[in-house]
């Protein structure tokens, strides 16, 4: 089971609620993903508002709602959204999204760490959105992040994991689960970051925008699924080359 | 806070492992508990070559062609507690001495001169005499002549590790001896040394306090060693996720049956030393692996270029040794007497480089100073 700051998931695939045709949409693919945590902007959507065309729809004894920061420039703009939420919607968890270029969507490490330092201290359960840098992964969890999520590549590209060397070496040394994501653009994608050893991931666009949003999540489900069982059951590791079945180093002088 | 399995535990995961096991483990890019296992047990004996291969090829990309160099410095053989298989334990007849801060600057010296920049100083365990004060004082009289100064005396709390950091002491190692709870209680029969839990956590004081470099392991012969081996490692992984700003070392102090009048119960032969030195290589690749002068020169020429990153070399450890070859009250014989330059062509002969440097001082200097 996965546990975030002491909460379980049974899924570990979380949903998105942007982009989506409609609001019936969004809960008929939520609905099949089978996730149960679900970020939502807070530019988006009014938390405090039950009759919000999101909010309406989404069932919190279902999802967890992880608000998040989208939009914000820096870690003081991200601030008062985090304080925003926890007014309006009632809840510490927050999604840290520092993104001061509009173009690419690639989060600011500096902001984004100094944004976390502030709001874990004032009791915050912060998930920061990050680039897949080791160094500043280590320094979020430092800093108290109670989960990493390093994007597979820049958000909406479907690109799949073009950071995997990164990634896989934040799964090695994490104390935290490891979320990837962004740039999740295929099952195969999701399946992929399970077999590494993420700990779960995160997909919208590519299911929000799918053909039939519906059964795409349900494939991503079962991608999910199986790369984590993959990775769990022990992956051999592929070779291009035979080993030579017994090679010489010299052991010779041992007695 | 790191805890040791259940020692029975480990062992038996060693036991169980299969030929298929180890196969898989030499293949496996990224090793676990249970892959490290398979390579330190009795399965993996007919894979030794190919482990020595892997281990290489591992040293050489992490570490490059180079061996660091570094010597020891007893200032004294002075100890409370009773072990059972050491030379300075409390009730042997030796000559104690504690070398005077002055006397501790001339051997240091002596040892600069000969071409040493790293340097390990060592003590029984005698707070009283040799505590934090004297080795604050010691290093900061050697600090501006040293590269780096590194500790191996009694276990200290994460302040005093704070303070010698400051006063220029780089690294500490602390060697848990067995991480068998039963055995460990046998060995140790009187003194603080008792306290296996202060011990085992020693290591993460130190890593905590800043210190950059921390070195962990076990006196091989006291028990099971490829279980001691499942031990370490997951020792060493606990402080690798812990600490990840910690530079980390294992050395491999292996008693042989010879030195002394202590017969060590579970002597360890050297295939053995070479699967367990292997094994933990493959298992981290960027662990400093310490090969000390406790063994002789053909082993130790041998293993040039297969995994260990550090040598000892021409040391002595008697308080006082270096000035006075003769010195009595040794903790332990040497196998390797030869000199910095001997060691230092050896490694030049298998196209290794000997560096004598690879840390500075400055690093550690406050900016008010």
């Amino acid at each position: 089971m996965l546990t975030i700051a002491g909460r379980t998931f049974g899924s570990r695939l979380f949903g998105g609620t942007g982009k989506f045709a409609s609001p019936a949409v969004m809960r008929e693919a939520l609905a099949a993903s089978g996730s149960e945590m679900v970020t939502v902007a807070l530019r988006r959507v009014d938390l405090a508002d039950p009759a919000d065309d999101i909010m309406q729809v989404l069932d919190r004894d279902r999802y967890l709602l992880l608000p998040n920061t989208s939009g914000a420039r820096d870690a003081r703009e991200a601030i008062r959204l985090a304080h925003l939420a926890r007014a309006a919607g009632n809840t510490e968890w927050l999604k840290l999204e520092v993104t001061p270029d509009p173009r690419t969507l690639l989060p600011d490490p500096v902001e984004t760490l100094a944004a976390t330092e502030i709001l874990v201290k004032e009791g915050f359960i912060v998930l920061p959105y990050m680039n897949a840098d080791p160094i500043l992964a280590l320094r979020l969890q430092d800093a108290g992040a109670a989960a990493v999520m390093p994007l597979g590549a820049p958000i909406g590209t479907n690109q799949g994991i073009v950071t995997g060397f990164q990634v896989r070496i934040i799964i090695d040394q994490a104390r935290v689960p490891v979320v990837v994501d962004a740039g999740l653009g295929a099952p195969s994608h999701a399946a992929l970051a399970m077999e590494m050893g993420a700990d779960a991931v995160l997909v919208n666009t590519a299911i929000a925008v799918a053909g039939d949003p519906v059964r795409m999540a349900r494939a991503f489900a079962k991608a999910v699924e199986a790369g984590r069982e993959a990775y769990e059951a022990g992956l051999g590791e592929a070779r291009t080359e035979a080993e030579p079945s017994s090679p010489r180093t010299g052991l010779d002088f041992l007695r | 806070m790191f805890d040791t399995p259940d020692f029975d535990t480990l062992a038996g995961e060693v036991a169980v492992a299969t030929a298929h096991d180890v196969e898989r483990a030499l293949k496996c890019p990224r090793l676990g508990r249970r892959e490290l296992a398979a390579l330190l047990s009795p399965a993996a004996e007919p894979f030794l070559e190919a482990m020595a291969a892997r281990s290489a090829a591992l040293t050489s990309q992490r570490f490059g062609r180079v061996i660091q160099l570094y010597a020891p410095l007893y200032v004294s053989n002075l100890c409370a507690n009773r072990c059972v298989y050491c030379g300075f334990s409390a009730e042997n007849r030796i000559e104690r001495r504690v070398l005077s801060l002055a006397e501790a600057e001339a051997e240091a010296m002596l040892l600069h001169r000969r071409g040493f920049n790293h340097l390990l100083l060592v003590s029984g365990e005698a707070p009283g005499v040799v505590g934090v004060e004297y080795l604050e004082a010691l290093a900061l009289r050697l600090r501006d002549r040293f590269a780096a100064i590194s500790i191996e005396v009694q276990p200290l709390s994460t302040a005093d590790y704070a303070r010698l950091f400051h006063a220029g002491i780089t690294g500490v190692a602390v060697y848990q001896e067995t991480y068998n709870r039963e055995v460990y209680r046998q060995m140790h029969l009187a003194g603080p040394k008792r306290d296996y839990d202060f011990r085992l956590a020693t290591p993460a004081r130190g890593a905590e306090a800043g210190l950059r470099e921390v070195g962990i392991g076990f006196l091989l012969g006291l028990s099971d060693w490829r279980a001691e081996g499942l031990a370490v490692g997951l020792h060493l992984a606990w402080l690798r996720k812990a600490f990840w700003r910690t530079a980390l070392t294992v050395s491999f102090p292996r008693m042989r049956p010879a030195s002394g009048d202590f017969e060590p119960p579970r002597a360890v032969g050297e295939r053995e030393l070479s699967q367990l030195l292997f094994a933990l290589r493959i298992f981290d690749p960027d662990v400093g692996l310490l090969l000390s002068t406790r063994e002789d020169p053909r082993y130790r020429d041998g293993m040039l270029g297969l995994g260990p990153t550090r040598y000892s070399a021409g040391s002595c450890t008697a308080p006082g040794g270096y000035a006075e070859p003769d010195a009595a009250g040794e903790q332990f014989s040497v196998g390797d007497h030869r000199s910095i330059d001997e060691v230092s062509a050896a490694i030049r002969a298998k196209g290794l480089d000997p560096v004598r440097k690879d840390w500075d001082a400055v690093f550690q200097q406050d900016e008010a100073a």
